[in-house]
């Protein structure tokens, strides 16, 4: 099993001043594995992603990707982004680039592979979400849910060995979510190595081969989705559950 | 018409006479945005910086110069700073001075209010996809904000165009002044003449500037 973790975070600490949001984070995610991160607002979901590819610089631990360190900073972290994927909740298409330019502008410029090559495989991706004919559009000509779309194509053609989810679907109406949700699900599939922070819980117990659950910066729950959801540890996470429930208040008299 | 004042145009070198002041005017302009293009562009980055001390010094320039009408300012270089330092500016050079200090301080806050409106994750999602610095610069950041800055630029260049005409008043002659001497002969054979005059001025002046403020109207509907 050890020989498969791709993605290891050990004692990962992040302050913001004097406030700790991180405080010891220890995590493997194995090849292939799909893993959710769950827990309240505030308590550090985007950081702990913002960390994995070095968009913030950790105050102690370490991140290892495939046995190169993430944290080690310097001109490493430009070659091992490149195989992290990351979509963000806030659209962040480049709106001055159309959309086939979006995808293949990092795999050109960055990765220098032939704009043949990178036109054939956005081609290939564009198909799959079905957005092929929308190439020559411009991003404030789509809808929030083809835009995530666009961007989860346009990371995937970097071909990267982990994709990280912030929340891509919390600011899409909700009749948008289904297809982008869908999109995550059929990477899924396909085997891809991905840590998803989401707010959709249906959503989650069915992409998940595991849901981590943190709290005032640690990890206090670590379980497979079904006992995640039927049978959690703490009673914070059973709160938290709680208020994804709807029950029926009102009572006729 | 016997005595109808467009005659004047035609008497003399009057008319050329008049396109040479214009030209003085927009010499000034050119040379003036020229200049603060660039310096303004350093300027408006260094606006940006988050250091208190750099904060101050761009907002006390800026102020200053806002406040401060060119007019003023005019006064200060051609007579105050020959008076006080004892250098003989002309009053050409002054006028650039004072139109590039200007255009310096106009010109950074544009540059800083469209380096400012890149959002953050536009910096994250270019980070993200394995940019360094200068390629999140010149891909993303750069091309972004000069869509938003070109037409902010002509119309500076317009506003520049028109505010020159104050040089008249540090003893240059630009159309202004032309047009007055031109009025001032005919006073007596062509009465109308002023009315002649300063259309044709009003005129050029829309001549020189509609198609700048036409071509920075086209590029702001083609970037949005
Ligand atoms: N750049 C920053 N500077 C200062 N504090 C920050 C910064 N980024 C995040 N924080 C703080 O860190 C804490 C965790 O933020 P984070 O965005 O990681 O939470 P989250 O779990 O993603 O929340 P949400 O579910 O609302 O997205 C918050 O209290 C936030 O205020
Ligand atoms: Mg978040």
């Amino acid at each position: 099993m050890q020989e498969n973790v791709q993605l290891q975070v050990s004692g990962l600490k992040k302050q913001f001043g004097a406030e700790t949001v991180l405080d010891g984070i220890d995590l493997s995610v194995h090849k292939g594995e799909v893993v959710v991160v769950l827990g309240p607002s505030g308590c550090g979901k985007s950081t702990l992603l913002r960390c994995m590819n070095g968009l913030e610089t950790p105050t102690a631990g370490t991140i290892f990707l495939d046995g190169e360190e993430v944290t080690s900073g310097g001109k490493l972290i430009t070659r091992l982004r490149q195989k992290i994927g990351m979509v963000f909740q806030s659209y962040d298409l480049f709106p001055h680039k159309n959309i086939m330019d979006n995808i293949t502008l990092a795999p050109v410029k960055v990765q220098k592979r032939p704009k043949k090559e990178v036109e054939e495989q956005a081609e290939r991706l564009l198909k799959r979400v079905g957005l092929w004919e929308k190439k020559k559009a411009y991003p404030r000509e789509l809808s929030g849910g083809q835009k995530q779309r666009v961007a989860i194509v346009r990371a995937l053609c970097m071909n990267p060995e982990v994709m990280l989810f912030d929340e891509i679907t919390a600011a899409l109406d909700p009749e948008m979510v289904r297809e982008v949700l869908d999109v995550m699900l059929e990477l899924a599939e396909q085997g891809m190595t991905m840590v998803i922070v989401t707010h959709e819980m249906q959503f989650a117990r069915a992409i998940a081969d595991r849901i981590i659950f943190l709290d005032h910066g640690h990890i206090i729950e670590d379980l497979d989705p079904e006992s995640f959801f039927t049978n959690p540890n703490t009673q914070r996470a059973r709160d938290f559950l709680q208020t994804f429930a709807y029950e029926k208040r009102r009572t006729n008299e | 018409m016997q005595d109808s004042g467009i005659n004047v145009f035609f008497m003399g070198k009057n008319f050329l006479r008049l396109l040479e002041g214009l030209g003085v005017t927009l010499r000034i302009s050119l040379i003036a945005v020229l200049l603060s293009l660039p310096l303004g562009i350093l300027f408006g980055m260094f606006m940006t910086w988050k250091n208190p001390l750099a904060k101050a010094i761009s907002r006390f320039y800026l102020e200053f110069i806002r406040i401060m009408p060119q007019l003023v300012l005019l006064f200060i270089a051609y007579f105050g700073v020959t008076r006080a330092l004892g250098w003989n500016l002309s009053a050409d050079v002054s006028a650039v001075i004072v139109f590039t200090l200007w255009g310096t301080a106009e010109m950074g806050d544009l540059v800083r209010g469209a380096l400012i409106s890149i959002p953050k994750h536009q910096y994250d999602s270019a980070a993200a996809l394995g940019m360094n610095k200068a390629q999140t610069f010149g891909y993303v950041v750069v091309p972004q904000t000069l869509r938003r800055l070109i037409p902010l630029t002509i119309n500076l260049t317009t506003r520049m165009i028109k505010t020159t005409s104050l040089v008249v008043l540090i003893g240059m002659t630009e159309v202004l002044k032309v047009g007055k001497q031109i009025i001032d002969a005919n006073r007596f054979e062509y009465p109308t003449a002023a009315l002649w005059v300063y259309g044709m001025i009003f005129l050029l002046y829309f001549l020189a500037c509609w198609p700048i403020s036409m071509l920075a109207r086209k590029l702001e509907k083609r970037w949005r």
